[in-house]
C-alpha cells in the first residue's frame, strides 16, 4: 500500500517548489543575465559601472564596518539574555516578550523611531538640553559626524536585530539537557567552565543558525540605514535601491543585487566551514 | 448550500468590480499625491466632468515600470497620464504616446503660451503632452533672518557674494549655520546645479560644465557651504526644516515649501535664487498631461484634458495646490495667502533683469536619473569630500559627454544650440 503512494511526497512538496522556482529562481536568472548584459549582449560594462561608482568603495566598506560591529555585540547580546532568562522561573515569557517587541516592527518604522530620537529637533537632544550639556540644537547624523552617525545607526540595528539572534539562541539553550549542568556543578566547575565547556558546545547548530541568519540580514541592511543616514552612509543595498529608483538603470542595480548576494553566501559558507557541528545533533 | 452562496457572492463581487473598472476612465499621475492633494484633485478638480474618473497615484520609479508593464502585456488600462516633463520624455521616446496636435491648437487660441505648448512636443514633431501645471524654485527666509541681511542688500535682487554674507551674519548670531538645501536622497537639489548654480555661474549646463567659469562658481559654492547647515544632506522637503526652525534661510521647489509658508505666512518671506557672474538662472518646471497609446478611453481623456485647462479650474489647483495655472491667467485675490507669497517670489524671478531661464533637459530618454546623478557625484566630491574641482569636473565631464553622446540629446538652453548631441567643451 505505502508503496504504491511513492509518489505522495512529491506531490505534497511540488506547490512548493513551483512557487519558488517561479517567483525566485526566474528572477535570479533573470537578475544575473540583467547584470551581465548590455544591450542583450553579455558584457562587463554594468560591473564596470557599479565598480567605478564613488559610492562603491564606501558602500562596501560601511557594509562589512556594520557588519563587524553589529553581528558580534548582538551574538553575545543575545546569549547574555538568554542565559539570564533561563535563570528566571516566574515572569519568563512576559520578559520574552517584550524583548521581542522589536521584532515586530518593520525595518523602516524602526528607523523612523531612532530618527525620532537622533535627529536636531529629537528626544536626545531635547534630554541633552533640559540637562544642561548642549547649548542648541547638536547634529548627529551629518557627514560631518562620521562617528556618531556609524554609532546610531549601529545602536538602531543591534536594538532592531537583536531579538531574532535571542529566540534562535534561547531556543538552543533550552535543548541542553539540566542533567549536565547539574553535574558539572557536583564537580565544582565554575559558571564560567559550565558556559564554555557545556553551554557553548551544546548550542552549536543554534550559534551556526544564528550567525548565518544575522550576517546574511546584515548585509542587506537597508532601510534603518535610510532614514538614519540616507545619501550620508552608502550600502549596498542602498546602492542598488538609487540606481534602480532614482537612477532608472537597472542592469547596474542587478550588478550590486549580484554582488550582494555573493557576499552572503560567502559568509554563510564561512560560517558552515568554521563553526562545525556534530552531524548527530542535525535536527 | 453556504458554499454555493459564497462562490455566488464572490462571482458578484468580480463583476461589479470588472463593471466599476471598464466605465471609469482611469488617470494615473505621478503629481499631488499627498492624500490631502489627491483628494483635492478628486473632490475639486475633477468634478463637474460628466463621465467618473478614477485618479490613480504612483510614485515616479513605479510609474515607469507600470507603463512599460502595460506597454509590454499589450493590455492597457491607463487612459490618462500626469507626470512631469522628465518623466514623459522616456516614454514619448518609445513613442507610447498619442499625438495631441488638436488640442494644442485649441489651447494655443484659448491662451497657453506656445513656448510652453512647445516644450509638450518634446523635441519631436508631434505634440507629445499637453502643459497641465508648472511650477518653479524659489528661496524661503523666515522674518527672523532678515535683520542679519548684509546693509544695502534687496532680497530680491541678491547675489552669491550678499547670500554668503547674510549666512556669515546668521552663523555667527546664532551660533549654528542657518542656510539650508534638500541635498536628502529624496531632496531636488540636480535641479539646483541644473536651474540655479550652472546657468548663474556659466551661462550653461552641459556645455560649460567644467570650463573655467564653473571651476570659479564650484570654489564660491564652497564658501557658500561653510555656512550651509551640515544637516542639508539629509532633508528631502525644506518646508519640514523651515517650520521647525532648524534653518532659517532655504531654497526648494514651490510645492516643497508650500505647506510651512501657508501655515504661518506672516512668518516668512519668499524671493527669488541669488545671481551669480552669468545672471539668475532659473528653470520652471512643467507637468502635463498625455495619453498613452492604447488607451481604453481615448474620448473622455480628452475631455478631462480641456476640463483641466480651463481657467476656472487652472485657477482652482493654483489656490488647493499651489501649482501654477500653463494658461496665461490672473491669479485671483483672494488667493491662499501662502500661495501668492510663492507667486509674488516666482513673478519677481521670471521678471528680473538678470533673469536667465534654464529649460527642462529634452532628449535624454531614461538616462534622465544618470544626468542628475553627473551633477549630484561632483556635489559629492568637491563639497562633501573636499577633492581637487579641476579632477572633479574632468571625471564627471567625461561621464557627462558619454551620457549625452549615448543619449545623442541636443543642447537646450541656456546652453548654445548644437547640431549633434550637446557635448562638454
Amino acid at each position: 500500500m505505502t508503496q504504491n503512494r511513492s509518489w505522495i511526497p512529491y506531490l505534497l512538496i511540488l506547490p512548493t517548489v513551483v512557487f519558488l522556482g517561479l517567483l525566485f529562481v526566474v528572477p535570479l536568472i533573470q537578475t544575473l543575465w540583467l547584470a551581465v548584459s548590455d544591450n542583450g549582449v553579455p558584457s562587463l560594462a554594468n560591473m564596470q559601472t557599479m565598480v567605478r561608482d564613488i559610492n562603491f568603495g564606501r558602500s562596501i566598506l560601511n557594509t562589512f564596518l556594520l557588519t563587524l560591529a553589529v553581528v558580534p555585540i548582538q551574538i553575545a547580546m543575545a546569549l547574555a539574555m538568554g542565559s539570564m532568562v533561563s535563570k528566571v522561573n516566574g515572569g519568563r515569557e512576559t520578559i520574552l516578550w517584550i524583548w521581542t517587541i522589536p521584532l515586530g516592527i518593520s525595518d523602516l518604522a524602526a528607523g523612523m523611531v531612532w530618527l525620532s530620537i537622533l535627529q536636531n529637533t529629537g528626544y536626545l537632544n531635547t534630554l541633552l538640553f533640559s540637562m544642561g550639556l548642549i547649548e542648541r540644537q547638536t547634529a548627529w547624523l551629518t557627514y560631518q559626524t562620521p562617528v556618531a552617525l556609524f554609532v546610531g545607526i549601529a545602536i538602531a540595528e543591534i536594538w532592531r536585530g537583536t531579538a531574532i539572534v535571542m529566540i534562535i539562541i534561547v531556543a538552543g539553550l533550552n535543548q541542553v539537557p539540566k542533567e549536565f549542568k547539574e553535574a558539572a556543578e557536583i564537580f565544582g566547575a565554575s559558571p564560567w567552565t559550565r558556559f564554555t565547556r557545556i553551554t557553548l558546545p551544546l548550542i552549536r547548530p543554534a550559534l551556526q543558525s544564528a550567525l548565518i541568519l544575522r550576517t546574511v540580514l546584515a548585509f542587506e541592511v537597508f532601510a534603518v540605514v535610510y532614514a538614519l543616514g540616507g545619501r550620508n552612509f552608502p550600502v549596498l543595498v542602498g546602492e542598488a535601491y538609487n540606481w534602480q529608483n532614482q537612477n532608472q538603470n537597472y542592469s547596474v542595480a542587478a550588478a550590486y543585487a549580484v554582488l550582494i548576494m555573493v557576499i552572503s553566501l560567502a559568509a554563510t559558507l564561512f560560517y558552515l566551514k568554521v563553526i562545525k557541528v556534530d552531524p548527530e545533533r542535525l535536527p | 448550500m453556504k458554499r454555493l452562496l459564497s462562490i455566488a457572492f464572490l462571482a458578484s463581487t468580480a463583476i461589479g468590480f470588472a463593471g466599476q473598472a471598464q466605465s471609469q476612465t482611469v488617470f494615473l499621475s505621478t503629481q499631488l499625491r499627498p492624500i490631502e492633494e489627491a483628494t483635492a484633485v478628486r473632490e475639486e478638480l475633477l468634478s463637474g466632468l460628466e463621465r467618473p474618473v478614477d485618479y490613480v497615484v504612483e510614485e515616479p520609479p513605479q510609474f515607469a515600470v507600470r507603463m512599460e508593464a502595460e506597454r509590454q502585456a499589450g493590455r492597457h488600462t491607463i487612459s490618462l497620464v500626469g507626470a512631469l516633463h522628465g518623466e514623459l520624455s522616456p516614454l514619448a521616446d518609445k513613442q507610447m504616446l498619442e499625438p495631441l496636435d488638436d488640442l494644442a491648437k485649441k489651447l494655443v487660441s484659448a491662451g497657453m503660451p506656445q513656448s510652453l505648448l512647445d516644450l509638450g512636443k518634446l523635441g519631436k514633431a508631434e505634440q507629445q503632452y499637453i502643459p497641465w501645471m508648472q511650477a518653479t524654485y524659489v528661496m524661503a527666509a523666515n522674518k527672523d533672518a532678515l535683520q542679519y541681511l548684509p546693509e544695502g542688500a534687496d532680497i530680491n535682487k541678491l547675489d552669491y557674494d550678499q547670500l554668503i554674507a547674510w549666512g556669515k551674519k546668521m552663523e555667527e548670531a546664532t551660533g549654528a549655520p542657518q542656510i539650508g538645501f534638500p541635498a536628502g536622497p529624496k531632496g531636488l537639489m540636480a535641479r539646483y546645479f541644473q536651474g540655479y548654480f550652472y546657468p548663474s555661474f556659466t551661462g550653461g549646463v552641459v556645455r560649460t560644465f567644467k570650463n573655467p567659469d564653473a571651476v570659479a562658481g564650484w570654489e564660491k559654492l564652497r564658501e557658500l557651504w561653510t555656512v550651509v547647515a551640515p544637516t542639508s544632506t539629509n532633508y528631502d522637503f525644506m518646508q519640514e526644516p523651515l517650520a521647525s526652525g532648524e534653518v532659517m534661510v532655504a531654497w526648494d521647489h514651490v510645492a516643497r515649501l508650500k505647506n510651512a509658508i501657508s501655515a504661518s505666512p506672516d512668518q516668512y518671506v519668499v524671493f527669488p535664487a541669488p545671481a551669480g557672474p552669468k545672471g539668475r538662472g532659473y528653470m520652471p518646471v512643467v507637468a502635463g498631461l498625455a495619453i498613452p497609446k492604447g488607451a481604453p478611453d481615448k474620448a473622455n481623456a480628452t475631455a478631462i484634458i480641456e476640463h483641466l485647462a480651463t481657467p476656472q479650474v487652472q485657477l482652482k489647483t493654483a489656490s488647493l495646490v499651489g501649482f501654477f495655472p500653463t494658461l496665461n491667467v490672473q491669479l485671483p485675490p483672494d488667493l491662499d495667502p501662502g500661495v501668492a507669497l510663492l507667486a509674488g517670489a516666482v513673478t519677481a524671478t521670471q521678471s528680473a533683469p538678470d533673469a536667465m531661464i534654464s529649460l527642462l533637459p529634452v532628449g535624454l530618454g531614461d538616462k534622465g536619473g544618470e544626468f542628475n546623478k553627473v551633477y549630484m557625484d561632483a556635489f559629492q566630491r568637491i563639497i562633501l569630500q573636499n577633492e581637487p574641482i579641476d579632477a572633479v569636473l574632468k571625471a564627471q565631464g567625461e561621464t557627462l559627454t558619454k551620457l549625452m553622446a549615448d543619449t545623442k540629446a541636443p543642447c537646450w538652453a541656456p546652453d548654445a544650440k548644437s547640431d549633434g548631441a550637446c557635448q562638454v567643451e
